[in-house]
């Protein structure tokens, strides 16, 4: 009974193994999320993500709708599409979630993110972090003899573009609110 | 109508309201004022259990022989974190069950008071929804949106928190009215695919029905129908471990369970089949075995009420979401319109397949020497009650597997198993619950020594209300599952899995009262049963069996359906089967 010529991918421990032949190509996808805005309703989102596994790569969340009481939960995962399938029925799943959609594959969209660095620094660096905050069309919301705080609106990838070209320029602190998206067209 | 009254009036009256006939819970300081409003009616029963956790396995027994929800009442604190557990395994089983949880007052919420616990943080993985409700206004409109929930789509189980003011405090009753929350699942199965599915039975030469609890919770029109299209088609059936029963095991085209205990005949038609239909069931691990090899040749239809069992495991090609009652309805016209056509003569041939895989008699044993066979005593309980208007229920482990295999479930609804969970400790209270629903039937919950204590204290239960369960345990004085894994997988080193000090089950008995039969000699089992069976009150039977028996059969760790391990069965023939069957 010692060799039971276990296949790879099991283990003798195991009485199952989950390894399904389904595509293995990571994707990343956001997710917009229509869900009644009670208490409690975030956690579940996030309980769901973490309890089984599933990638959150931003998230944001506010109420857009005060008298229908919902609020949008704009979420960018990552995962096989079998993953991400699965990601978006088991938000189907929860009682107080109305829409799921998945803004990657029902159309175009437009993704947006709002972040704020800080960088610190004074002579030549100073100079072209506020030139090159000019190219970015980022605004100075705060200013002292040694410090800027940008503020940046954009695509997730112009802002970690920027986030790149101010790492040597003196970069102290960043904070980013997260992808929000909207399908584009009527 | 409305009208006022206090919140825990209030939940008295929603249950009256939503056809409530019993409850099964525990007092404690923050549901002191709902056991008060009990106390004052006279509508609902109150069975008292002895662990919180008795109570969530009575209502989910009772639940799943009913057909109807199951209800539950604890206090704050401990109350609500022992009802963990059967929540978890109601929501692996699909199982509709309202639990109503006191919660400290609103104004000491999150102070760490005395007995407080965030009930619903901590259930909210394990509920389909649950709910704290702050108002008294709210209150009877959460309470029916909870039957609604719990009850529709695929069911599961709810919790409400009521903090104790919330209780005390006065307020408007609102009468149920049909829901109008955003939760409505659909039930009605997209006609193009069922169309699909009715094309592939056409022309399938290897069907096979595989189908699971979805069809008992579908309702008894659902089995109905089933057995229609069974009859019609003349397909062979399999089932899982939750699904027994929605087609007779007496039932011409029935093939017994499939799965990793599964019959030889059903895994071997899973692996060659060329059209799977799996019909509510989730392509759970226990079922499929290594996946890579699961069924390979195989086109896959897949009926679900559940979106998120369509792909989650199994890619499958004809997925159809819907109601097993009104998909099969639908099945059933499309296939009769157009032409009520199967490939008879391949079916044909494939019955001849199937057939000598059956002749390998998988489950043959053979009892000798003056040591009860488990698989014998489980022959024997069945020969002595299969007439009797009989429920079921097991807790977990081999036991449960040789029920599984050795007894025969004629009606859905008549077996209570942990299936999805595993949890030990759930068949004894599960069958208080059944007995509940059903006070002039034949109750038994096959159980393991080991699996039986983990409620035992419900014996108390059982006696007060007079509920004449039947307790068969076969006691191998082992935990057997643990033992068989060790033995196949951990070279025989028996870690902790033998049971020392057990107590003696007949003075156990009798200790509660109840009556208590050891039964040690296969030549006296048979008048041992007719005793069990014809006393009446609860009866704690202490089965010696043999110690070191395996179930059988077994698909091990990694393996395919066509590589099972049939122990001491005869396996002429089994050689020459497709596949290389391990011995």
């Amino acid at each position: 009974m010692s060799d039971l010529n276990l296949k790879n991918g099991t283990s003798a421990k195991s009485a199952y193994n989950l390894r399904p032949n389904f595509s293995d190509i990571v994707e990343r996808h956001t997710l917009a999320v229509m869900v009644e805005n009670e208490p409690g309703v975030l956690a579940r989102v996030i309980g769901l993500f973490a309890g089984r596994g599933y990638n959150i790569e931003s998230l944001t969340v506010a109420e857009v709708d005060h008298e229908g009481k919902l609020s949008r939960i704009t979420i960018v995962t990552t995962g096989t599409p079998q993953v991400i399938e699965q990601i978006k029925a088991q938000l189907g799943r929860i009682v107080t979630v109305h829409e799921v959609h998945d803004l990657t594959v029902e159309g175009p969209s437009v993704e947006r993110e709002l972040a704020m660095f800080k960088v610190a620094g004074d002579g030549e660096k100073r100079v072209e972090a506020l030139r090159l905050a000019d190219i970015f069309r980022a605004n100075v919301v705060d200013s002292t003899l040694n410090s800027f705080v940008f503020e940046i609106t954009g695509a997730p990838e112009k802002i970690d573009a920027f986030a790149d070209l101010m790492r040597p320029l003196g970069l102290v602190e960043v904070a980013r609110t997260g992808v929000a998206a909207l399908s584009r067209g009527g | 109508m409305t009208r006022q009254m206090t919140g825990a009036e209030m939940v008295v009256q929603a249950l009256i309201d939503q056809g409530v006939d019993t409850v099964f819970g525990y007092p404690g300081g923050a549901v002191l004022p709902i056991y008060d409003a009990i106390f004052q009616q006279n509508h609902i029963k109150h069975v008292l259990v002895r662990h919180e956790q008795g109570a969530v396995h009575a209502a989910e027994g009772y639940a799943r022989s009913t057909g109807k929800p199951g209800v539950c009442l604890v206090t704050s604190g401990p109350g609500a974190t022992n009802a963990v557990t059967g929540l978890t395994d109601a929501l692996l089983d699909s199982i509709p069950i309202i639990v109503l949880t006191g919660q400290v007052p609103t104004f000491m919420i999150g102070s760490d008071a005395f007995q407080e616990a965030d009930t619903v943080g901590i259930t909210r993985p394990c509920t389909k929804h649950n709910w704290l409700v702050k108002e008294t206004d709210a209150l009877s409109s959460v309470l029916h949106e909870a039957f609604h929930v719990a009850t529709s789509g695929r069911p599961g189980p709810v919790l409400i928190d009521i903090p104790k003011d919330v209780q005390f405090a006065s307020g408007t009753y609102n009468a149920p009215q049909p829901s109008t929350s955003h939760y409505q699942p659909t039930v009605k199965g997209d006609i193009t695919s069922i169309t699909e599915l009715v094309e592939a039975m056409e022309k399938a030469e290897r069907p096979l029905f595989y189908t699971g609890g979805g069809v008992i919770n579908s309702g008894p029109a659902a089995s109905q129908l089933l057995r229609e299209l069974v009859a019609a088609t003349n397909f062979p059936i399999t089932s899982t471990l939750m699904g027994l029963g929605a087609y007779p095991a007496s039932g011409d085209n029935w093939l017994g369970m499939l799965g990793m205990h599964g019959l030889y005949e059903a895994n071997l038609a899973m692996h060659g089949c060329d059209l799977m239909i799996n019909i509510g069931a989730r392509f759970d691990d226990r079922i499929t075995g290594v996946i890579s090899e699961f069924s390979p040749n195989s086109t896959k239809a897949h009926i679900d009420i559940d979106p998120s069992s369509i792909n989650k495991v199994i890619r499958v090609d004809i997925p159809i979401v819907g109601d097993v009652g009104h998909v099969l309805e639908d099945l059933m016209k499309v296939w009769k319109s157009r032409g009520r056509k199967t490939n008879s003569s391949a079916v044909g041939n494939w019955w001849s397949q199937i057939k000598e895989w059956q002749a390998i008699e998988c489950l043959k044993f053979t009892q000798q020497g003056k040591v009860i066979k488990p698989q014998y005593a489980l022959s024997r309980l069945e020969a002595l009650t299969k007439n009797h208007d009989r429920y079921i229920t097991t807790e977990v482990g081999q036991h449960q597997m040789w029920a599984a295999q050795y007894l025969g479930f004629e009606d859905p609804n008549r077996w209570m198993t942990s299936g999805g969970l595993g949890t030990m400790g759930y068949g004894f209270p599960a069958s208080i619950g059944v007995q509940m629903g059903h006070p002039e039937s034949l109750v038994i919950n096959v159980a393991g020594e080991a699996s039986w204590l983990m409620n035992m204290q419900e014996l108390g239960t059982a006696m007060q209300y007079n509920l004449p369960v039947k307790q068969f345990i076969l006691n191998n004085e082992r935990l057997g599952m643990v033992r068989q894994w060790q033995e196949l997988l951990h070279g025989e080193r028996y870690s902790s899995s033998w049971s020392e000090s057990l107590p003696d089950f007949v003075k156990l008995a009798e200790a509660f009262g109840a009556k208590g039969i050891l039964c040690s000699d296969p030549d006296d089992l048979d008048e041992a049963i007719m005793e069990m069976l014809n006393h009446d009150g609860p009866v704690l039977f202490d089965c010696l069996v043999e110690k070191h028996e395996n179930c059988f059969p077994m698909i091990p760790s990694g393996k395919a359906h066509n590589e099972m391990l049939l122990g001491d069965a005869d396996t002429q023939g089994a050689i020459d089967a497709k596949g290389s069957v391990l011995v």
